[in-house]
């Protein structure tokens, strides 16, 4: 991952400093630079950074372990509905949210582990069918839990949710500060930003760890990994444990962010596309997820604005819908990359190497 | 009326149409060890392009309504061969020697695609399939069997008869039976290896769209999403019969078929309606979940090292 522009960078510590800066200033004033385009856009570079937490959850599964979980998406869904059932009138619980961030990270990880205890024995490819198993039966009880007690609402979902909130300052509301207006989304994102700092630099550390290089190992070789030393079942379950909080913490967020959420958002299609995000940036390269993410975010939507016109002012009616569009991006992003990429856009060197053979 | 009886004749039409689909994907692993997950999509573009046929027959000749149904699955057939053969050639081929996830991963994407091709050509909206086959019923002791369940069951008795015939006795069945063993020495046998594979494919996806055809007319409806979670269904089933066993996969198809009709029938009594039949399709990721966990080589497969 210590790509050849950083060891540059490294002999020249003036340029590293100035170019993170820049990178910083770029960062920070992102969100005035989009809600000059529209509002829109910052929420959805929110959406984009939510996914991009995701993914950088799922690389811990797929990127650095390489085990395929198909079902991802269901941690996403149980960090959303454990937000939502403690920060709304559902039950009219109404805690705050750095209490319950914490809550859903767990929980999700309670699920993570209730998944891989007994199925990380299997080898890959069957691994990854039950996981999109485990991910359609916990949809299937997020639809039906309204009977007998009624726990999730059923497809209607859950509304009404709670924002984040310390005391008196809500992440909801516009505020003025300085002369700019700070809007709902506009505040959210520095929160996301912020935590996918947090994410970044946690995935970063646990790269080069001993966990990380365990990990690795066991992706290239799970015999000779065990020869060695490692415990093999207790890591891996590691590797589902925290790629399933990092889900629980993204979908608490989204839960906040949204103020609704339904069974809808948590089916397999989504796990799909977080999958697809983590195999065109490079599976296993912190960074290139974050491309990944980052395109497969923007990229549908910029096409959203504007092929649609452009079907409209060619032929005068509206031939491919967007959403397939998007749909069939992240169809042909899966095959295309493993028919001639295998490594991704920017691959890890390791796995590179590793596909290479 | 006898529930058990009626949902084990329910459980017997759903399990013919499981056993028709866990074949392609049994043929297709124990050939290449390779689950190819594209393989739902095959038996929905298959039930598509039957139900485009079928609607026009329907709509436009006098022909009696058994013709017209097999004009139809005699239309999707090929149509989905091609679709078996473009997944191999396109999607697969290329991919045979890397490592496991590579192609799984292909797999999906080329799901997703062509289940947006198909909604591009077919509509986001479920088609109604016309009612052309008279809705005769048959009394046995206490429960009934329609028409379309007869046919159902029969025709995929005779299609399995018919694959295990190939199978066993024919040049084609020698090469694949020696190609699934070998591939090397097989090659070296003079077996054309991609030639072998690509008929596997199609011999997998001709029986997806006579399964497409029967879900059809059996439910009355087809989507362009139906063929994922039928396609799960019948990867369970296979796995339970023993992935790469033929009779396994036929006898994982009809149990999975009957614990579903049965588990929906019961569970409300059960659980004192705690839960109800809504909750049909966990069954078969529960049985999928036990085999693998239990018996990872399924009831018929043999024990190898490496399988699960």
């Amino acid at each position: 991952m210590k790509g050849v522009g950083l060891i540059q960078f490294k002999q020249h510590p003036a340029a590293l400093w100035i170019g993170v800066a820049l990178m910083a200033v770029a960062l920070l004033t992102l969100p005035f630079a989009l809600a000059a385009i529209g509002t829109t856009w910052v929420r959805i570079m929110n959406l984009a950074i939510l996914f991009t937490l995701l993914s950088l959850g799922l690389n811990i599964v797929v990127g650095y372990a390489g085990l395929l979980d198909l079902g991802y998406i269901a941690f996403y869904g149980v960090g959303a509905y454990t937000y939502a059932l403690l920060a709304s009138p559902q039950f009219d619980i109404h805690l705050p949210f750095w209490v319950i961030l914490p809550i859903g990270a767990f929980v999700a990880c309670i699920f993570g582990v209730l998944l891989g205890a007994p199925t990380l024995k299997l080898r890959g490819d069957y691994l990854a069918i039950v996981t999109l198993g485990f991910g359609e039966i916990v949809r299937i009880f997020f639809n039906n839990l309204s009977q007998p007690i009624n726990i999730t609402n059923g497809p209607q979902g859950i509304s009404l949710i709670d924002p984040f909130r310390i005391g008196g300052f809500s992440f909801n509301q516009s505020e003025t500060l300085l002369g700019l207006n700070f809007s709902g989304p506009v505040k959210y994102y520095y929160l996301l930003l912020a935590v996918l700092l947090a994410v970044v630099v946690i995935n970063v550390r646990l790269q080069d760890s001993r966990i990380g290089r365990a990990w690795q190992a066991i992706r290239e070789d799970e015999v000779a990994a065990g020869a060695m030393g490692i415990n093999t079942t207790h890591v891996k379950l590691l590797a589902f444990a925290m790629g399933a909080s990092f889900g629980g913490i993204a979908g608490g967020m989204f839960s906040a962010i949204q103020g609704f959420i339904s069974p809808e958002s948590f089916v397999l299609v989504e796990s799909i596309m977080v999958l697809s995000m983590v195999v065109l940036g490079g599976m296993g390269n912190i960074w290139g997820v974050i491309l990944g993410a980052l395109l497969l975010s923007f990229v549908p939507e910029i096409l959203r604005h504007t092929v649609e016109p452009l079907q409209r002012l060619l032929f005068g009616k509206l031939l491919i819908e967007p959403e397939v569009i998007r749909m069939l991006l992240f169809g042909l992003a899966l095959m295309l990359m493993m028919l001639f990429r295998p490594a991704g856009l920017w691959p890890s060197k390791v796995r590179k190497r590793e596909l290479a053979e | 009326m006898d529930i058990f009886l009626q949902q084990i004749i329910n459980g017997l039409t759903l399990g013919s149409v499981y056993a028709m689909v866990a074949l392609g994907y049994t043929m297709v692993y124990g050939i290449i060890q390779l689950i190819n997950f594209a393989h739902g999509e095959v038996v929905m573009i298959g039930a598509m392009v039957a139900f485009t046929v079928i609607s026009w027959l329907a709509a436009n000749t006098a022909l009696p309504p058994l013709a017209i149904v097999l004009i139809g699955a005699g239309a999707a057939i090929p149509v989905c061969m091609l679709v078996g053969y473009a997944l191999e050639r396109f999607a697969y081929r290329r991919l045979r020697h890397a490592p496991r996830l590579a192609p799984l991963i292909t797999a999906i994407g080329a799901s997703i695609v062509l289940q947006q091709v198909a909604m591009m050509i077919w509509s986001r909206n479920p088609l109604a399939f016309p009612q052309i086959i008279p809705n005769q019923v048959f009394h046995v002791a206490e429960a009934t069997i329609t028409m379309v369940q007869i046919a159902i069951i029969v025709t995929s008795i005779l299609m399995m008869a018919g694959l295990t015939l190939i199978v066993y006795h024919t040049r084609l069945g020698v090469a694949m039976r020696a190609t699934s063993q070998n591939p090397h020495i097989a090659g070296l046998m003079g077996v054309d290896i991609n030639r072998v594979i690509a008929a596997t494919f199609m011999l997998g996806a001709a029986l997806a769209a006579v399964a497409g055809v029967m879900v059809g007319t059996y439910y009355g409806i087809a989507h362009y999403t139906m063929g994922s979670l039928l396609g799960l269904k019948a990867f369970s089933a296979a796995v339970l019969g023993g992935i790469g066993n033929l009779a396994g996969a036929m006898l994982g198809g009809m149990l999975l078929g009957i614990v579903e009709a049965l588990g929906a029938g019961y569970i409300g009594d059960l659980t004192n309606n705690v839960f109800g039949s809504n909750y049909q399709d966990v069954f078969a990721f529960l049985v999928l979940i036990a085999v693998l966990v239990f018996r990872p080589s399924g009831l018929l497969g043999e024990r190898i090292g490496d399988r699960a």
